[in-house]
C-alpha cells in the first residue's frame, strides 16, 4: 500500500471507530463493547485508538488501558495474519496440546504473545474453545484443527506458507 | 410483529404437527413440515469437524433434485456426544449417523434419503450390528440420561423460535404472566430444590427471593454465560442449541423479581453461542416476548448481550458485575451481597445458563415433579461436560446422586486403550480429584463437597495411569496464576508461590518441607482471600495431597515421576536382555546421546539425554524402559 | 441512625447499623491492622490485613468493609486470623524490594515495616519470583514500582479524589502493577504533579525527586549567597516529622534550624504572599470595573495550574496572570533584593521550602524566569527539609525561636492563612474590600470561605458589590466547580486549590500513617495552627504589610503596573494530554 493508500485506510477505519463509539456511547458499562469493535477495526489496541476511546467516553487513558491489559483477548500488539491458538484446556492439555504448542514455538521461533517478524503468524495459548470432543485442539483465524499431536504442526504451517507463495 | 397468547398457541399447534415426525415415527407429514428432517449438528465440536460442509452438500443434493419442499435440513445445537461427531440424525426415521465426513454425503443422500436404505457403516456404535432401532433409545450414552437442561439440544433448530414454542417453549412465561404472581414464581424455584448449576450451589430461589425483598425501583437480572473451567461446555451447547430456554427463563426471573432489564454475559470465544443469542432475542423481540407489555400482560423486559474478553474471573459474579460495568472484571467484597446491590449498585441476580434452563420446565412441571429428582438436598440433574481420557467424550446430563462409575464407564464408555481408571477431576480450577475409591460414591453438592472436590459448572476430566497428579496440580495452579486478577495478595502472590513450589517439585528439587509449606499456603489462601476463586484456588493441590500423598512423596524423597510424566526426573534405559542392538535409537536420537554398537551393548548417556523418547517410540523391540 | 448489637471479642455493645467492624472495634479499643484502607479515599478490602472471624462466615472477612449487624459476634484474635494476617504479609514482603536499609522511607513511618513489626514477622518462609521493573523519575515525582506493594491508594486519590487518573492498574494476577498507561513516563502524562499519590503511599513506591543534594551543594559553595523562603503551610507540619503533636505551630524553630543548616538569609514566602494579594487584587479590581473575562481564579497552586492547561485550555484566560507567591518572591529576591544589597544575582541561590511538590515541576518552568535566570532555584518539600535537619543531628523540638530575616521581617497574617483551603480568597477579601471602599474594614474573617467542604460558595457585600465567591480545594472538586461556570454559573472571584484542604495537606508535607489518618482529620489540626498565626498577627491584611508597602515604593511603582507585570505576572500554555 502507498502512505496515501495508507492515510485512507486509517481514515476509514476511524470513522467506523467514531460510529461504534457513537452507537454505543448511551450504553451503561459502553467501554468494553467499544474496545471489542475497535479490536475488530483495527486488529488491535494501539495507543491512538485507545486516546480517542479514553476523549470521546471521557474515560481516563490510564483506566482504559488497565482494562485492556486486564482482558487477555485485547491486544495493544498487531497480530500475525494467521493468529495461531492452542487450546490449553484440561482436556486438550492431558491429551498432549503442551507440546504442539513448544512445537508451533520451536517452528515460527516466536513465544506466546508474539507475532513472526513478517506478520504472518502470531501464536497464542488459549482457554478450553469447548471442542473438547477434537482434543487437542488448535485454531488458526476460524478453522479448527482437532486431534492433533505435535508431529502435525509443520504440516499446519506448510499449508499456509503454500497459501502466501501462491499469493 | 407482537404476538398475542393465541397467536403463540396457533404457531404452537402449528408447528407441532410439523415437528411430530421426529418423535412419531407413524406421524403424517404436514405439508410444510415435509416428510423427512435432516438434524445436522451445528454445535462448536461438529461444525469444528466440518458438520457444516456436510450440510452445504445436502442441501445442494437435496435442491438440484427438486425435494426441498420434502426434506428438510434442519441445523441443530449439540447432540452431546461429540467424541462421535460430526453427527447427523435422520427423522422419522430415527437413525443417527456419527463421524460423518463430506465424502459420505453422497452416499447418505442416494441410499437413504432417495431410497430408504439406511448406511450401515456410519451407524452410531451400538446399532451397526443388530437391528436398526431409535438410537435415543438403543445407545447407552444417550438411554441412561435424563435430559431435562438440554431437553432442547439437538432436537430442534435453535434459530427458528416456533420449533422452540412448538416444544412448549414461553409456555411457562404465559403462566407466569397470566396464572402466577411474583411471589408464587418464587414459592414454586424455592420449593423445587433448584441450587445454583453454575459453582457454589446456592439456593435459586432464595437468591431470587432476597432480591425480590429490596424495595428498589431498578433492578437486574444477569446470565452468567462466562462459561470458563478448562473442560467444561454445558453452557454452550445450551446456548447453542436452545437460547430461548435462557431468554425465557430470564424474563421469568424479572417477573419474580421485579427488574425489567436483563444482561447476558458470554464469553467472545463462543462466537455460534454468540450468534445465536442474538438471533434469538431479535426473534423473541419481534414476537413480542422481550420489549414493553409482554403477551399483552403489562410487564416489560428487555435483554442486553455482553460480550467477555477473556478472564475466567469474571465467571465469579461480583466480577461479571464489575465488568458488564465496563471496569477490570475484579471481584470485590461481599457483603452487599449483589442480590442488595449488585450491578450498578443495584438489586442483581445472577445464575448461569443450565440453571436457567431449568426453569421453565420446573414452572410447567411443577417443583413437586422437579423435587423427585436427584437427591434430599440435590434436586434434579446435572449436566457434565466429560472429557480427558475417556472414549465417550461428550455431555452428558443425568439425575443427581448417580455414580462416577456410571458415569465414567457406562454412559461415558471407559478408558480408552485398556488405561485403568486413575481420577476424576471435578469443578475446574476450583476443584478437585476423586480417586477410584470412590468410584460409587453417588454424585451431587454435598458429596463432592466431603470429597474434597466440588460440583463447579459440571466439567468432568477423567484421568488414566499415565497422569501425573502432581503435575496436574501445577497445570491448575498455572491456570489460576494466569486469571488471578492481582486484586488480593492470597491469590496474587500466594497461589503464585504455590506453583513455584509445585514447579520445583516436579523438577526434582522439592524437599520435604515444601509439602508442609504448600499447606500452610493453601489454608490462608483458602481462608484470607477476596473471591471465591482465590479461596478455592488451593484445592487441586489439597485433593491431589489428600488422595495421592504418595505420588508427591515419591517426587520429593526419591525424585522420581510414577506416572513418568515429569521430564526432569525421567530417566530413559536400555534393556540389555531383549536389545537386539539394531543402532535404531541411537540413529533417531536427535541428542546423540546413545553409544552402542553391534559389538558394544548400547547405552544411554544420561547427561546428554534431552528426555525426549523417541527411542523409545521408535524401538522396534520395546527395549527401552522409561524409570526403570 | 439506628444501633445494632454486636459483639466482638465478647465484648457487646451498641454501634451505628452504619459502621463496619474496623470502626465497632476500634469503639472498644482494638486497632484491628489495615494496609489498604484509607478513609473516604480506599474502601476496598484488599489487602486482606484487617481480616477477622465473623461467626457464621464460610472464610475470613476484611474488617474494613464489613458491615455490621445485629446480632453480628466478630473474633479479631483466633490463631486461624493471626496466622492467615501473618502469612498474607509475608506474602507481600516475598515480592517487595525489602532493602529497608537503603529506603528513604524507612526513618519516616513505614506503614509496611510498621506492620511487619506489629505482627512479628521475623522471616520469610515464600520467598519466589520478584518483579524488578525500571524507576520512573519525573520532575517532582519519583515511582519506584519494586517498592508498591498494589494497596491501590495512589490509584484512587488520583483518579476519584483529583479526577487526574493517570497511573491506574495495569496486567493482571502477578503481572499486575501501578503504572501510567503504556508504560509511559508520569512526565509525558497530564499528572499535576499534586503528590497526593506520595501523601497516601503507605511504603516509599511514590516519594519527591530529592532535591537535597544540591541544596548542601549550595550551602557549602561560598561563593554563593542562599536563601531560604519558607511556605505558611510547613510551618504547621514539620514539627511532625519530629514527633510533635500535629498542628504544632514550630515558625520558629524551623527559622532557626535553616539557619543551622547554614542558610544565608531565611525569609517568609508570606511577604510573597501579600504580592501576590496586592497583584491579584488589583487585577480583580481592574477586571470587575473594566469588564474583564471573570471569574478571576487564583493561580498560586501550580498542581491547579497544570491541570488546568490540561483540562480546561479554553478558560486559561479566566486565570489570574499573578505568578505563585514563592515566584513572586523569588523574582524579587533576583532583582530589588540583590540591587540592594549588591549581590550579584547569579550568585544567589533560592530555595523555596514548600509543602508542594508540584512546586519543583513549576520552578522549573521556562516562562518563570527573570532575565534569563529562574527566579527559584531549588523547591525543598517539608519532608525534605526534615530529613536534612534530622541528617545532620538537629534535636528540633528542643530548638529556641529565631524571627525571619530582615529586611522583610514577619509578614501579614493573610499571607498566613494562604496554607489553607479558603485562605487566598479570604486574603484577598480583607484587601479588595478595604481598597473597594477605601477604608478599613474591622470585621475581617470571612467564616463562609473557611473549612473543609467540597465546594464553598459565598455571596459577599463589599460597598455596593456583591461579591461572587466559590472556593474549591482538591481537583475533583475543581473540575466539578470548573464544569459549573462553563454551564454558565457566574463568580467575580474563584479559588482553586490542587490539594484536598489546601496547602496543608499538600504532597510535599510530612506523611501520617493510615491508622492516625483514618482516625483523625490531621488537616483540620494543621489549619488551626495557621489560624492561630493569623489572629496573632500584628499585621492581618496583606496592603499593610510595611515591606510590601516599600517594595512597591521603592521598587515596583503602582501594583498592576508594568514592572509588577514583568517581575509578577506570567502566562498559561495549553497542553496536549498524553506526549
Amino acid at each position: 500500500m502507498s502512505s496515501t493508500e495508507l492515510n485512507q485506510n486509517a481514515t476509514e477505519q476511524y470513522q467506523l471507530l467514531l460510529a461504534a463509539i457513537a452507537r454505543h456511547r448511551n450504553d451503561r458499562g459502553a467501554l468494553i463493547p467499544i474496545l471489542h469493535e475497535a479490536q475488530e477495526i483495527f486488529g488491535y489496541l494501539p495507543l491512538e485508538v485507545q486516546r480517542t476511546i479514553s476523549e470521546e467516553l471521557n474515560i481516563p487513558l490510564a483506566e482504559i488501558f488497565g482494562v485492556v491489559s486486564f482482558y487477555s483477548q485485547f491486544s495493544i500488539y498487531p497480530k500475525g495474519k494467521y493468529r495461531i491458538n492452542v487450546c490449553m484446556g484440561t482436556a486438550c492439555y492431558v491429551k498432549g496440546s503442551g507440546d504442539i504448542l513448544d512445537k508451533f514455538k520451536e517452528r515460527l521461533s516466536i513465544d506466546i504473545g508474539e507475532c513472526t517478524e513478517d506478520g504472518r503468524y502470531s501464536l497464542d495459548a488459549c482457554r478450553c474453545i469447548g471442542a473438547c470432543g477434537l482434543a487437542p485442539v488448535v485454531t488458526v483465524n476460524d478453522e479448527v484443527f482437532g486431534k492433533l499431536n505435535a508431529d502435525d504442526v509443520d504440516g499446519i504451517i506448510d499449508r499456509f506458507e503454500k497459501l502466501e507463495d501462491i499469493k | 410483529m407482537s404476538k398475542t397468547i393465541s397467536e403463540i398457541h396457533e404457531i404452537r399447534a402449528k408447528k407441532q404437527k410439523d415437528l411430530l415426525i421426529r418423535t412419531d415415527p407413524s406421524a403424517v407429514p404436514t405439508k410444510e413440515g415435509g416428510r423427512m428432517h435432516i438434524l445436522v449438528c451445528g454445535g462448536t465440536g461438529c461444525t469444528s469437524s466440518n458438520s457444516l460442509k456436510i450440510m452445504e452438500e445436502l442441501e445442494i443434493l437435496i435442491r438440484t433434485s427438486g425435494m426441498q419442499d420434502d426434506i428438510k435440513i434442519v441445523k441443530t445445537g449439540c447432540f452431546g456426544l461429540c467424541a462421535k461427531g460430526p453427527i447427523v440424525m435422520l427423522y422419522p426415521d430415527h437413525i443417527m449417523y456419527t463421524l460423518v465426513q463430506p465424502e459420505d454425503v453422497n452416499e447418505i443422500f442416494d441410499s437413504h434419503v432417495k431410497n430408504g436404505i439406511p448406511v450401515k457403516r456410519l451407524l452410531a456404535g451400538e446399532q451397526k450390528d443388530g437391528e436398526i432401532t431409535n438410537a435415543l433409545d438403543s445407545l447407552d450414552f444417550f438411554s441412561r440420561q435424563m435430559r431435562i437442561a438440554l431437553r432442547n439440544c439437538g432436537a430442534i433448530n435453535p434459530e427458528d423460535i416456533d420449533e422452540y414454542i412448538a416444544r412448549d417453549g414461553y409456555l411457562a412465561l404465559e403462566k407466569v404472566l397470566t396464572e402466577m404472581e411474583p411471589e408464587d414464581v418464587i414459592d414454586e424455584i424455592k420449593a423445587s430444590g433448584l441450587r445454583g448449576r453454575g459453582g457454589g450451589g446456592f439456593p435459586t430461589g432464595v437468591k431470587w427471593n432476597f432480591a425480590a425483598a429490596q424495595q428498589e425501583h431498578e433492578k437486574y437480572v444477569c446470565c452468567n454465560a462466562d462459561e470458563g473451567d478448562p473442560g467444561a461446555f454445558m453452557d454452550r451447547s445450551v446456548l447453542e442449541g436452545d437460547p430461548h430456554s435462557v431468554i425465557e427463563a430470564m424474563i421469568i426471573a424479572g417477573y419474580a423479581i421485579g427488574a425489567s432489564q436483563g444482561y447476558i454475559y458470554v464469553r467472545a470465544e463462543y462466537p455460534i453461542a454468540v450468534e445465536r443469542l442474538d438471533i434469538a432475542i431479535r426473534q423473541a423481540r419481534e414476537y413480542g416476548l422481550l420489549g414493553e407489555d409482554i403477551l399483552g400482560k403489562g410487564f416489560n423486559f428487555n435483554l442486553e448481550l455482553r460480550l467477555g474478553a477473556g478472564a475466567f474471573v469474571c465467571g465469579e459474579e461480583t466480577a461479571l458485575m464489575t465488568s458488564v460495568e465496563g471496569k477490570r472484571g475484579e471481584p470485590r467484597p461481599r457483603p452487599p451481597f449483589p442480590a442488595v446491590k449488585g450491578l450498578f449498585g443495584k438489586p442483581t441476580i445472577l445464575n448461569n445458563v443450565e440453571t436457567y434452563a431449568n426453569i421453565p420446565v420446573i414452572i410447567l412441571g411443577g417443583a413437586q415433579w422437579f423435587s423427585s429428582i436427584g437427591t434430599e438436598k440435590s434436586k434434579g440433574t446435572k449436566v457434565f461436560a466429560i472429557g480427558g481420557k475417556i472414549n465417550n467424550t461428550g455431555l452428558v446430563e443425568i439425575p443427581m446422586g448417580t455414580t462416577l462409575r456410571e458415569i465414567i464407564f457406562d454412559i461415558g464408555g471407559g478408558i480408552p486403550n485398556g488405561k485403568k481408571f486413575k481420577a476424576a477431576q471435578t469443578g475446574g480450577p476450583s476443584g478437585g480429584c476423586i480417586p477410584a475409591s470412590e468410584l460409587d460414591t453417588p454424585i451431587d453438592y454435598d458429596s463432592l463437597i466431603a470429597l474434597g472436590s466440588m460440583m463447579g459448572s459440571g466439567g468432568l476430566i477423567v484421568m488414566d495411569e499415565d497422569t501425573c497428579m502432581v503435575d496436574l496440580a501445577k497445570f491448575f495452579l498455572e491456570f489460576t496464576v494466569d486469571e488471578s486478577c492481582g486484586k488480593c495478595p492470597p491469590c496474587r502472590i500466594g497461589v503464585k508461590r504455590m506453583l513455584e513450589i509445585v514447579t520445583r517439585i516436579t523438577e526434582g528439587e522439592g524437599c520435604p518441607e515444601d509439602l508442609e509449606l504448600l499447606e500452610i499456603l493453601a489454608r490462608n489462601i483458602k481462608a484470607g482471600a477476596l473471591c471465591g476463586l482465590g479461596q478455592t484456588a488451593p484445592n487441586p493441590v489439597l485433593s491431589t495431597m489428600k488422595y495421592f500423598k504418595d505420588e508427591y512423596l515419591a517426587h520429593v524423597i526419591d525424585k522420581k515421576c510414577p506416572a513418568g510424566v515429569c521430564r526432569s526426573m525421567l530417566k530413559f534405559l536400555i534393556a540389555q536382555d531383549t536389545c537386539k542392538r539394531c543402532g535404531i535409537c541411537k540413529k533417531n536420537c536427535p541428542a546423540n546421546a546413545i553409544s552402542g554398537d553391534k559389538n558394544t551393548p548400547f547405552s544411554i548417556d544420561q547427561d546428554k539425554c534431552i528426555k525426549c523418547g523417541v527411542c523409545m517410540e521408535k524401538c522396534p523391540f520395546k527395549s527401552i524402559l522409561k524409570n526403570a | 441512625m439506628n444501633k445494632v448489637c454486636v459483639t466482638i471479642d465478647g465484648i457487646s455493645l451498641y454501634v451505628p447499623e452504619n459502621y463496619t467492624i474496623l470502626q465497632a472495634a476500634k469503639e472498644v479499643n482494638i486497632n484491628i491492622p489495615t494496609l489498604c484502607f484509607l478513609k473516604d479515599i480506599n474502601e476496598i478490602g484488599c489487602c486482606r490485613m484487617c481480616l477477622v472471624e465473623v461467626k457464621g462466615a464460610k472464610s475470613l472477612q476484611a474488617a474494613c468493609v464489613y458491615p455490621v449487624s445485629d446480632g453480628m459476634e466478630v473474633l479479631t484474635h483466633t490463631p486461624k486470623v493471626m496466622e492467615a494476617r501473618k502469612v498474607n504479609l509475608e506474602l507481600i514482603l516475598s515480592n517487595h524490594n525489602s532493602r529497608c536499609q537503603t529506603c528513604s522511607r524507612s526513618w519516616m513511618d513505614c506503614e509496611l515495616q510498621a506492620l511487619a513489626n506489629k505482627l512479628s514477622v521475623e522471616t520469610v518462609r515464600f520467598e519466589g519470583e520478584k518483579k524488578l521493573l525500571p524507576l520512573d523519575i519525573g520532575p517532582s515525582i519519583v515511582r519506584d514500582p519494586n517498592k508498591c506493594i498494589l494497596c491501590r491508594r495512589c490509584v484512587s486519590v488520583c483518579k476519584n479524589v483529583q479526577t487526574v487518573g493517570v497511573i491506574d492498574l495495569v496486567n493482571r494476577g502477578f503481572n499486575t502493577r501501578v503504572a501510567p498507561p503504556f508504560d509511559m513516563s508520569l512526565s509525558d502524562t497530564p499528572c499535576v504533579n499534586c503528590g497526593q499519590c506520595i501523601n497516601v503511599c503507605p511504603v516509599n513506591a511514590l516519594h519527591e525527586k530529592s532535591d537535597i543534594d544540591r541544596v548542601w551543594e549550595a550551602i557549602y559553595d561560598p561563593g554563593k549567597h542562599v536563601i531560604a523562603q519558607t511556605a505558611p503551610a510547613v510551618r504547621a507540619a514539620l514539627g511532625e516529622a519530629f514527633e510533635m503533636p500535629v498542628g504544632t505551630l514550630v515558625t520558629g524553630k524551623m527559622v532557626t534550624a535553616l539557619k543551622m543548616l547554614g542558610f544565608d538569609k531565611v525569609f517568609d514566602t508570606d511577604t510573597g504572599a501579600d504580592l501576590t494579594i496586592m497583584e491579584e487584587g488589583t487585577e480583580l479590581i481592574d477586571r470587575i470595573r473594566s469588564g474583564g473575562k471573570l471569574p478571576l481564579i487564583t493561580s498560586c497552586s501550580p498542581g491547579w495550574i497544570k491541570f488546568c492547561e490540561h483540562n480546561y485550555p479554553d478558560m486559561l484566560d479566566n486565570l489570574s496572570t499573578c505568578k505563585s507567591p514563592h515566584q513572586m518572591f523569588g523574582a524579587i529576591l533576583k532583582t530589588y533584593y540583590a540591587k540592594k544589597n549588591n549581590i550579584d544575582p547569579a550568585d544567589i541561590v533560592v530555595v523555596s521550602v514548600m509543602p508542594c511538590t508540584a512546586k519543583k515541576y513549576e520552578a522549573a518552568r521556562p516562562e518563570l524566569k527573570t532575565e534569563g535566570m529562574p527566579d527559584v532555584d531549588i523547591v525543598l518539600t517539608t519532608r525534605e527539609l526534615s530529613k536534612m535537619i534530622y541528617d545532620i543531628g538537629i534535636e528540633f523540638p528542643e530548638l529556641g525561636d529565631s524571627d525571619f530575616d530582615s529586611p522583610f521581617g514577619n509578614a501579614s497574617g493573610a499571607g498566613v492563612i494562604f496554607g489553607s483551603t479558603g485562605g487566598v480568597m479570604e486574603a484577598a477579601l480583607r484587601t479588595v474590600s478595604d481598597l473597594l471602599t477605601d477604608r478599613s474594614a474591622d470585621n475581617i474573617e470571612y467564616e463562609e470561605v473557611r473549612g473543609l467542604e467540597d465546594i464553598k460558595v459565598a455571596a459577599i457585600q463589599i460597598g455596593d458589590l456583591k461579591l461572587r465567591a466559590a472556593v474549591a480545594h482538591g481537583l475533583g472538586n475543581a473540575r466539578k466547580l470548573m464544569e459549573a461556570i462553563r454551564a454558565g454559573e457566574q463568580f467575580h472571584f474563584v479559588e482553586i486549590m490542587a490539594c484536598p484542604g489546601g496547602c496543608v495537606n499538600g504532597g510535599g508535607q510530612p506523611l501520617q500513617r493510615s491508622d492516625f489518618r483514618n482516625w483523625t482529620d490531621y488537616r483540620v489540626l494543621r489549619t488551626k495552627g495557621l489560624y492561630r498565626e493569623d489572629r496573632s498577627s500584628y499585621i492581618r491584611k496583606s496592603h499593610n504589610n510595611p515591606s510590601v508597602k516599600k517594595i512597591y515604593k521603592e521598587f515596583l511603582g503602582a501594583a498592576g503596573g508594568s514592572k509588577a507585570h514583568e517581575l509578577l505576572h506570567t502566562h498559561y500554555i495549553p497542553r496536549d494530554n498524553y506526549k
